[in-house]
């Protein structure tokens, strides 16, 4: 990690709570903690990864960071501004550098504009003259491989892969400095989602972008991220390098996910018996106490499940290459090792 | 978007793909749609060219009064001897520009009121909407007979200073005025129902979302965003209300709340006919089945373009 000063984006004690259901007028008011005291920094240029399964708050929590979504509490700092103290009419302007690509390419683009329009837009908002606007529209389609003759399609004629080409070029009209992609491979198919990482890698090169790259695909997030954060329920359970994170977990959460990940296996090899957690993650209305993950820990019943497991919960802690919010990251880390696959030489 | 076509140049061997040929289609598959754009280009065309009939709705003709259906006279004449054709050309007219015009108002209205709902949400939604769940609550033509009676009695007297101006308009247009402002006050409930729901589902569309985050402002969203995909829900609201709106206002011409004598309305000359059912029962017939056709017609046609302007039945009938 390089020094503060570098960052660019920043949250600060994050937490987004929504009000659940409640089951009559007389009960108590219930929260969902969608996201709970997340702090994170992004550096100028870096990749970071976050990761985790359905339901774990990266949605919410990338929407957070771009403040489509008003935090319940914490602050998000953007190149030197604090975003969760503007007005919403002055957030508009000051998160214009700040851009997302959306999870559905199917729902992200409006069916009725066309997508001179649907790229325009950006431009279109602050008042740049219809002439330029085209220009401007075609060099963007130039940039993420469609070329300017789509122009006056609409998004139904296009396939998803071209459509998400199309929203990149959307984010990218707001000329940005970060870019929160949300899962924005999950919806493609297999082939074309190595076409759209590949223009990611391109454009992080060309524009010197950042991402923030929200995904559940653990294979995707290892080839495009610098650092990767694994989510749970709501916290962020584990941050690394991502070398450092796919070699040597500190985190159980961490290491169930990483032996769930299928692969190939070659003849004669000792494949590892995946940890399997047991049980659906808890409701996020009901967190269990302590460790948010100890009731599905599998080290926890190795070590003979421990009382601090249930009573405390574990703080981020580590260098600044690794952190891992586990009271027992060293055993962690000594217990996995066994259950991952031995790299493959390469 | 060729494909398609081939199926259907066996008929129309110039077929242009697009919105054109989906109409033909629609037709050659919906005769009773056919039926129904007729008749009611037989209703608008009556209604225009009224005044080249060779009756005029407003003479009396005391030697032949009641006269049965005949060559001189297609519809018979009425109980003051005016020729009824003359007087259901001149009713049309009364009705659809009533219809019409009040339904654009009740339209605007529940649109503004829809996407304010929707768009604002929490508190103001609440309220706005229970607001409209209480209108919903009391009887409609009740409450038309409530305003409008309201109207006339604010409007049909000598009034002076600022409704002045809006008695003498009330006043040359034959008491439409009053219906106007009724219909277009009493039938917005539906229409902002609609647009609120459409509104909600789509202000959080990822496509708005990204309009936010480019900076847009609120009206920038609800002009290029909410406004455009709310256009087909709009435009079943317009289905809907047209024909409630015709049918409201002979409902109050009726009762005599609505259009003032001797303005011919479909409504007026029910009223009319009535009093004499036994005897001149062509009297009722005419205007009733007028009236009747009218909104069938209405009906059908507003079943077929909502099907023509859903992209996803469209979508899903091409494929």
């Amino acid at each position: 990690m390089t020094t503060e000063s570098n960052a660019i984006l920043a949250a600060r004690d994050l937490s987004v709570w929504f009000s659940a259901r409640r089951p009559s007028v007389f009960a108590k008011r219930r929260w969902v903690r969608a996201v709970d005291g997340i702090s994170l920094t992004v550096m100028a240029g870096e990749t970071l990864g976050i990761v985790g399964e359905s339901g774990c708050g990266k949605t919410t929590l990338g929407r957070t960071l771009v403040l489509l979504t008003r935090p319940t509490s914490g602050h998000v700092e953007f190149a030197g501004r604090e975003l969760t103290a503007l007005s919403s009419r002055t957030l508009r302007a000051a998160r214009r550098r700040l851009q997302m690509i959306f999870q559905d390419p199917y729902a992200s683009l409006d069916p009725r504009q066309a997508v001179e329009a649907i790229v325009g837009e950006p431009l279109r908002i602050v008042g740049i003259a219809a002439a330029k606007r085209r220009q401007r529209v075609a060099e963007l389609l130039d940039l993420v491989g469609l070329g300017a003759e789509t122009m006056r399609r609409l998004p139904r004629e296009f396939s998803g892969g071209q459509r998400q080409r199309i929203g990149i070029a959307r984010a990218l009209a707001a000329d940005p400095q970060l870019i929160i992609c949300d899962e924005p491979l999950s919806a493609l198919d297999v082939s074309v989602q190595a076409q759209i990482v590949n223009l990611l890698l391109r454009l992080q090169r060309e524009l010197s972008l950042t991402y923030v790259f929200i995904s559940h695909d653990l294979a995707v997030v290892r080839q495009i991220a610098d650092r990767v954060a694994v989510m749970y329920l709501g916290t962020i359970v584990e941050l690394a390098q991502t070398e450092q994170l796919f070699r040597a977990p500190r985190h159980p959460y961490s290491v169930a996910l990483l032996s769930a990940v299928p692969t190939l296996a070659t003849e004669g090899d000792t494949d590892p018996t995946p940890v399997l957690l047991s049980g659906d993650p808890p409701s996020p209305v009901n967190l269990p106490t302590g460790c948010r993950f100890h009731t599905r820990c599998w080290l926890r019943e190795k070590l003979g499940n421990p009382a601090i497991c249930a009573e405390q919960p574990p703080a981020l802690a580590g260098d600044t290459m690794h952190q891992a919010a586990c009271h027992f990251a060293d055993e962690t880390a000594a217990h996995a090792a066994p259950l991952l696959r031995p790299e493959r030489a390469s | 978007m060729s494909a398609p076509a081939v199926e259907t140049t066996s008929v129309t061997p110039a077929a242009n793909p697009g919105r054109g040929t989906a109409l033909l289609r629609l037709v050659r598959r919906n005769p009773a749609l056919v039926a129904s754009l007729a008749l009611l280009a037989i209703v608008v065309a009556a209604a225009i060219l009224s005044p080249l009939l060779p009756y005029d709705a407003y003479r009396q003709d005391i030697l032949h009064r009641n006269a049965r259906p005949s060559l001189q006279h297609w519809f018979g004449t009425d109980e003051l001897g005016r020729d009824m054709t003359a007087r259901l050309a001149v009713g049309a007219r009364v009705s659809l520009i009533v219809a019409l015009t009040s339904s654009l108002i009740a339209v605007a209205i529940g649109v503004v009121i829809g996407m304010v709902a929707g768009y604002l949400g929490g508190l103001s939604d609440s309220t706005i909407m229970r607001f409209v769940d209480s209108m919903y609550a009391f009887p409609e033509t009740l409450f038309a007979i409530l305003i409008a009676s309201l109207v006339k009695g604010q409007l049909a007297g000598q009034s002076t200073g600022l409704l002045a101006p809006l008695a003498e308009a009330y006043r040359l247009s034959g008491g439409l005025l009053g219906v106007l402002l009724t219909l277009g006050f009493t039938c917005w409930l539906t229409t902002s129902r609609l647009v609120r729901s459409q509104v909600l589902s789509l202000k959080n569309a990822e496509y708005v979302l990204a309009s936010r985050l480019a900076g847009a402002s609120h009206t920038f969203i609800i002009r290029t965003h909410l406004l455009p995909n709310s256009l087909p829900v709009i435009l079943v609201a317009v289905t809907f209300v047209v024909p409630n709106a015709i049918l409201l206002e002979a409902g109050l011409s009726f009762i005599g709340v609505g259009v003032d004598p001797p303005t011919p309305s479909w409504g007026t000359m029910i009223a009319g006919g009535v009093q004499s059912i036994q005897s001149y029962p062509h009297l009722l017939i005419a205007p009733a089945v007028a009236i009747g056709a009218t909104l069938l017609a209405l009906n059908v046609v507003g079943d077929a373009l909502r099907d023509l302007f859903d992209p996803a039945l469209r979508a899903s009938r091409r494929g």
